[in-house]
């Protein structure tokens, strides 16, 4: 391969690390500071990713529309496309918070595991909602006007990394307010939170709708670039396991440790695409299953010896405590 | 509907077993298996190995019980596919669980163990027998007896209910009257105390994981009799196993029973008006209805 080629690849690779690290920035709100259990990503991610499709798509029309059904195509522009999937996400993040959040902390688990489920059947089987299982194509690429289509992908990265730095920056800046040192109060200990008179439903229910919120832009971010999404994509273990890896992997609570986790895993995990290419031809087919299973073990290992991940959590929560 | 109602019961003894064991665990260890549907999945595969592989190999003859689809392959496999989950279930808590426990993690390591465990064990599965379905024994489906009501049920399903019931009997028996079986409810209700009483709390988690282990095992051969394997067929009976926990209020194993029951006959009932794709998503409907209306569970336990 010459040089051009190796660094379109490594392109691609850092449009879905950093793709990636917005859902473990997400998540990282969720679970790192707050300390819900979010294994519902999968379905924030699809969601994201449909309703940036249709708003950004027009209304098929002509013969099309026989083909591609959808339930609305506003043929808006992709800003707008990410904030509607920002916005659908977070209702969808309230719906789900208000029965569990009351409860102890395993039942959101369990809802979240439900939803993005539930989700992903709605989206296989209703093909008026968003044309089933073979879902939406040809979605639009912000200003791909500007290249020639073979060097899109340098435009892409750009945009990735803008949202991206953008959001990291939002975070860091509520997570070292007030309203964030309440959220790691509340993951520390719930009851002493509540006796020091802080809402500690509001709080949590804040903390899932904004980092679900997060997710709907990975979500679209995602299905701006692939042009093409079906339901198949979400699947508990693509669409919620390796982000959980992710940042566990960079550091729970570290907002660097997200993004640097995404970065790393996600490279492993190509380099384990790379290396089952060298299996026996009877075991490629179930080559992807060897890859998680490294993964997964990968995770086990970094929970039981390395809770903290490669970053670890920063002890100073205030630019006040110096 | 009245079809569909016996279906149900079928599915929810299938799920029941499924709870009951991630109850018990629930009750003792206070911890959520998301593995346990995949435990299931692994129980299946075990028996086909012993059924299709080993049987052959040693020469046990391919017969079945009258109108049974399956015969003493499947009856010895049984019990040892059982044997095997349990001790998957113990490995799984003795390598993966039981040192975040010694270490106090925090419940989100402890869940996010569990979602790693699952996987794990699913990854196994699809490695060693790829992702296609498979049957115990491939052929026609036998014929089914007619019930008053025009209820049409095969052999197979009568004979699972048995076994259900032999093996809720079963545990009922161990928990009331053996010295595990009340060490475990003692536990249950109260693990500081239960240990300073001279219980021995780390037996007693071990108990409680190979008795989850082989339930879950059972049901998952129980679902393959009586549909299909699949690797992803235990991860979707999690929700239903989950919801029929909550219903049946966690930690009370009579109440996972009804509750595996109630999730069945909803989910089967559900197939007359919605495809039967949407299962898993009944399960979690009927689970967030309870959740608002009564979190506790029918029985009420009200310790969370």
């Amino acid at each position: 391969m010459e040089i051009g080629g190796i660094i379109a690849y490594l392109v691609s690779l850092a449009i879905m690390a950093g793709i990636f690290a917005v859902f473990a920035l997400g998540l990282n709100i969720q679970c790192g500071y707050t300390g819900l259990v979010n294994f519902g990503i999968a379905g924030f991610f699809c969601v994201g990713a449909y309703v940036s499709a249709m708003i950004t798509t027009p209304m098929p029309t002509g013969l099309y529309a026989q083909y591609v059904k959808q339930l609305f195509g506003f043929n808006l522009p992709f800003v707008i496309g990410l904030l509607g999937a920002a916005l659908v996400c977070g209702i969808i993040a309230y719906l789900i918070g208000y029965p569990t959040l009351r409860l102890r902390e395993d039942y959101l688990a369990i809802a979240t595991i439900g939803i993005a489920e539930t989700l992903r059947l709605v989206f296989n089987n209703e093909h008026w909602l968003a044309n089933g299982p073979r879902g939406l194509m040809g979605l639009p690429q912000p200003l791909h006007w500007l290249v020639e289509p073979r060097h899109y992908n340098y435009i892409y990265l750009v945009i990735v990394s803008v949202v991206m730095v953008v959001i990291y920056i939002a975070i860091e800046r509520v997570i070292r307010s007030p309203w964030g040192r309440v959220l790691r109060a509340i993951r520390e200990d719930e009851y002493s939170s509540a006796m020091s008179g802080k809402d500690i439903f509001s709080f949590k229910m804040q903390s899932l709708i904004f980092g679900s919120m997060i997710m709907g832009v990975g979500g679209a971010l995602y299905a701006h670039y692939t042009k093409a999404i079906s339901p198949d994509v979400f699947t508990p273990l693509y669409g919620t396991f390796i982000i959980w890896v992710m940042l566990m992997a960079g550091g729970s609570g570290n907002n660097k440790g997200a993004v640097v986790g995404a970065f790393v895993v996600w490279f492993i995990w190509t380099l384990a695409k790379f290396l089952t290419d060298f299996l026996p031809y009877a075991l490629k087919a179930r080559a992807p299953y060897i890859r998680f299973l490294i993964i997964m073990i990968l995770l086990e290992v970094i929970l039981i010896y390395r809770p903290q991940g490669l970053m670890g959590e920063e002890k100073r929560v205030s630019k006040m405590m110096d | 509907m009245v079809e569909l109602i016996v279906y149900g019961i079928v599915l929810g003894a299938i799920i029941a077993l499924g709870s009951i064991g991630l109850t018990l665990v629930y009750g003792i260890v206070r911890f959520a298996n998301f593995a346990h549907g995949d435990l299931m999945t692994a129980g299946a595969y075990v028996a086909l190995f012993l059924v299709t592989g080993l049987s052959a190999w040693l020469g046990i003859p391919d017969t079945t019980f009258g109108s049974l689809s399956f015969g003493w392959r499947m009856a010895l496999a049984f019990p040892i596919a059982m044997l095997c989950v349990a001790g998957v279930s113990i490995l799984l808590d003795r390598i993966l669980y039981r040192p975040l426990r010694a270490k106090r993690s925090h419940p989100v390591i402890m869940a996010m163990s569990a979602l790693g465990a699952a996987f794990i064990v699913r990854m196994i599965v699809l490695i060693l027998w790829g992702a296609d379905y498979r049957f115990y024994r491939p052929g026609v489906m036998r014929p089914a007896i007619l019930l008053p009501l025009g209820v049409k049920i095969r052999p197979d399903q009568i004979l699972l209910l048995l076994v259900v019931f032999s093996l809720v009997i079963l545990l009922y028996l161990f928990l009331q009257r053996s010295k595990m079986g009340k060490a475990m409810r003692a536990t249950a209700d109260n693990m500081e105390l239960a240990r300073v009483s001279g219980i021995d709390t780390e037996r007693v988690i071990i108990w409680t994981w190979g008795i989850g282990g082989a339930l879950a095992g059972a049901g998952g051969i129980l679902y393959g009799i009586d549909v299909q394997l699949h690797g992803g067929m235990g991860f979707n009976l999690l929700l239903p196993m989950f919801a029929a926990t909550i219903l049946g209020g966690i930690g009370n194993v009579y109440g996972a029973l009804v509750g595996g029951l109630v999730m069945g006959i909803a989910q089967q009932v559900s197939t007359a008006y919605l495809l039967p794709t949407y299962k898993p998503a009944v399960a979690f409907i009927v689970m967030i209805l309870i959740l608002l209306i009564r979190p506790q569970g029918i029985f009420g336990g009200g310790r969370s």
